[in-house]
């Protein structure tokens, strides 16, 4: 379990096996193809590699193209860009026409780091999770990233991909298979559940670890398909459990706190605490104090925990 | 039926459809009630001139996998686009009547998963020319001859992703793109010159890399020359410049700007089929 895998860096494996694989796949960047990975693919594949310069809406335009035309198209960039600069071409021109896009974006969250708030997409989610047609999927490790990417080529439709910049510690085996809609119940627990994407996963696991010391038994989720959110798996979480928090690095409205909160209000409600950004932009910093800046850490899972449950019922 | 440009084009046929599609915009328009009635009008010529002489379809298999791509850019023409493709057979002439209705086939903008013929929803501006090149890349990588057209409105070049797609399509030499530019002078607010100055156009699109013709575009002879000249040419894409008149066909209409987004009340329907009505 002490291996780190960067989900961008696979990301970029990923893509250049499945370019080998099949002719149709072709990627494009917005001239960030070193941080997005991209820039194996467009090596071993120039002729399917488009670099559209610093031009994201022309991006996922073409991108849309490209798809029109019987091309699997993988379009990456940051994740800002992508989802804010670009967003309406991604509505308009992709979600609306349901078209066979992958936009596999990198550097979500604040663990970008000292590029700072500019460059530290905290929104892209809640931006992605808004339009109809779209799924959205943030890998919590390196092998849920490549069976993402493997899924995502063979599925048709819009795909929004979530990968991060820094390295995190692997948590799933090799042959880990990634289902549309279905999220894993990682570790087994009675007391809260702890519910976490991306990096937040590994945080979760953590946080199960100093909940267990205290005599908490905590179950972990990966939600990494947040749209279409394993609903079944929250609600049954909320039955079980009583109490459950929510850890995303991305605004605590709009993401994965906010599809927590929507399944169970109508679902099953139950005392709810949401880990994530308050109303607040990123800022520079190293990943580590940023992470620690904005209460993003296993402890801060942790307190979480202990206030939801502290208001179930009867206490 | 195939079309391609090598039959040789019977011109007084072309008009003659032009005018018939005028009539079936003006009555779609007033029958819905809404709709942008100057741009249709503005684009009939040069729609007809794409799909009834230049591009290979085939409208009894709206997915032929060799057909030419055509966008609407400017999708708030749609009425005419859906005039000529009712008019070749891709769906039924009664639809023409449901245009803009709740359940109609015919959205208000262009839906490609509504209407058979309509290959991308396009509506919000400055969209369509992306996508075209897309379109143009995977054609170049299919190694198939489909050459690909987009239609752009004049006040929709003043968004900002239509320039950063003339760049990469000079980038990227997509001589199999055809671009038109439906230069009729105006748009919602007034002149396009008074609201957001977009000259020299011309020399814009010469600047960006494009390979680049200006014509009459209500002169089917110069559009078929044009059209003919961007398929020959190679190593660039072509912007073809169609300097029309907004409203063209009802004098009530041309050089108008507050029929752009407005459809004949009755008075003016009934003055538009009298000059319509007549076969010049």
């Amino acid at each position: 379990m002490s291996a780190k895998e960067s989900t961008r860096v696979e990301y970029g494996k990923a893509l250049l096996q499945l370019g080998e694989e099949n002719s149709d796949i072709v990627a494009l960047d917005a001239d960030l193809s070193g941080s997005t990975q991209t820039k194996h693919f467009a090596k071993a594949y120039p002729d399917r590699f488009f670099n559209m310069g610093v031009a994201e809406q022309d991006l996922l335009g073409t991108a849309a193209g490209l798809a029109l035309g019987g091309k699997i198209p993988f379009a990456s960039t940051f994740a800002m860009f992508a989802t804010g600069r670009a967003w309406e071409q991604i509505r308009q021109s992709i979600a609306y026409a349901k078209l066979n896009v992958k936009i596999v974006a990198s550097h979500g969250g604040v663990s970008v780091g000292e590029d700072g708030g500019s460059h530290q997409a905290v929104e892209d989610l809640a931006l992605m999770r808004i339009l109809p047609n779209m799924v959205v999927l943030v890998p919590a490790d390196g092998p849920e990233t490549r069976a993402m990417v493997r899924w995502a080529a063979a599925y048709q439709g819009p795909v929004y991909i979530r990968t991060g910049r820094m390295a995190f510690p692997v948590i799933f085996p090799e042959s880990h298979r990634f289902e549309l809609g279905r999220g894993q119940i990682l570790r087994e627990g009675e007391d809260v559940t702890l519910a976490g994407i991306g990096l937040m996963v590994h945080h979760c696991l953590e946080a199960a670890d100093l909940l267990a010391q205290e005599g908490v038994s905590a179950r972990v989720l990966n939600l990494s398909c947040l749209k279409p959110l394993d609903w079944q798996v929250v609600v049954d979480s909320a039955k079980r459990t009583g109490a459950l928090v929510t850890a995303e690095e991305h605004m605590a409205t709009g993401g994965l706190g906010s599809a927590v909160s929507e399944v169970l209000a109508e679902h099953h409600p139950a005392p709810l605490q949401r880990v994530g950004l308050r109303d607040i932009f990123g800022t520079s910093g190293t990943a580590g104090e940023l992470l620690k800046h904005y209460g993003l850490m296993p402890d801060d899972i942790k307190k979480a925990a202990l206030k939801a449950m502290g208001r179930k019922s009867g206490h | 039926m195939v079309k391609n440009s090598k039959e040789i084009p019977d011109i007084a046929r072309l008009r003659e459809t032009a005018r018939l599609v005028r009539l079936d915009i003006v009555e779609m328009l007033h029958r819905a009630n809404s709709g942008h009635t100057g741009g249709s009008l503005s684009a009939t010529d040069i729609l007809v001139a794409l799909f009834f002489a230049q591009m290979r379809h085939n409208p009894q298999d709206p997915c032929w996998p060799l057909r030419d791509r055509f966008v609407l850019s400017k999708g708030h023409a749609a009425p005419a686009l859906y005039a000529v493709l009712s008019r070749l057979g891709y769906f039924p002439r009664e639809e023409l009547g449901t245009l803009r209705q709740f359940g109609s086939s015919l959205q208000g903008h262009p839906d490609s998963s509504c209407t058979p013929g309509v290959e991308v929803p396009t509506g919000s501006l400055g969209q369509g020319l992306s996508i075209a090149n897309g379109m143009a890349m995977a054609a170049r990588l299919n190694g198939n001859g489909v050459r690909v057209y987009a239609l752009l409105g004049d006040g929709e070049v003043q968004e900002g992703q239509i320039w950063e797609a003339a760049m990469s399509a000079a980038h990227y030499r997509l001589d199999n793109l055809t671009a038109i530019l439906d230069r009729n002078r105006l748009q919602i607010d007034g002149r396009t010159g008074e609201v957001m100055g977009i000259e020299p156009l011309a020399r814009k699109w010469e600047a960006f890399g494009w390979h680049t013709l200006e014509v009459d575009g209500h002169s089917f002879p110069e559009l078929l020359d044009a059209l003919e000249d961007a398929v020959q040419f190679k190593g660039r894409p072509t912007m073809i410049i169609a300097h029309t008149i907004k409203g063209k066909g009802v004098s009530i209409f041309e050089n108008q700007v507050k029929y752009h987004g407005m459809a004949p009340n009755k008075e003016e329907y009934e003055q538009a089929l009298k000059e319509l009505q007549v076969v010049r």
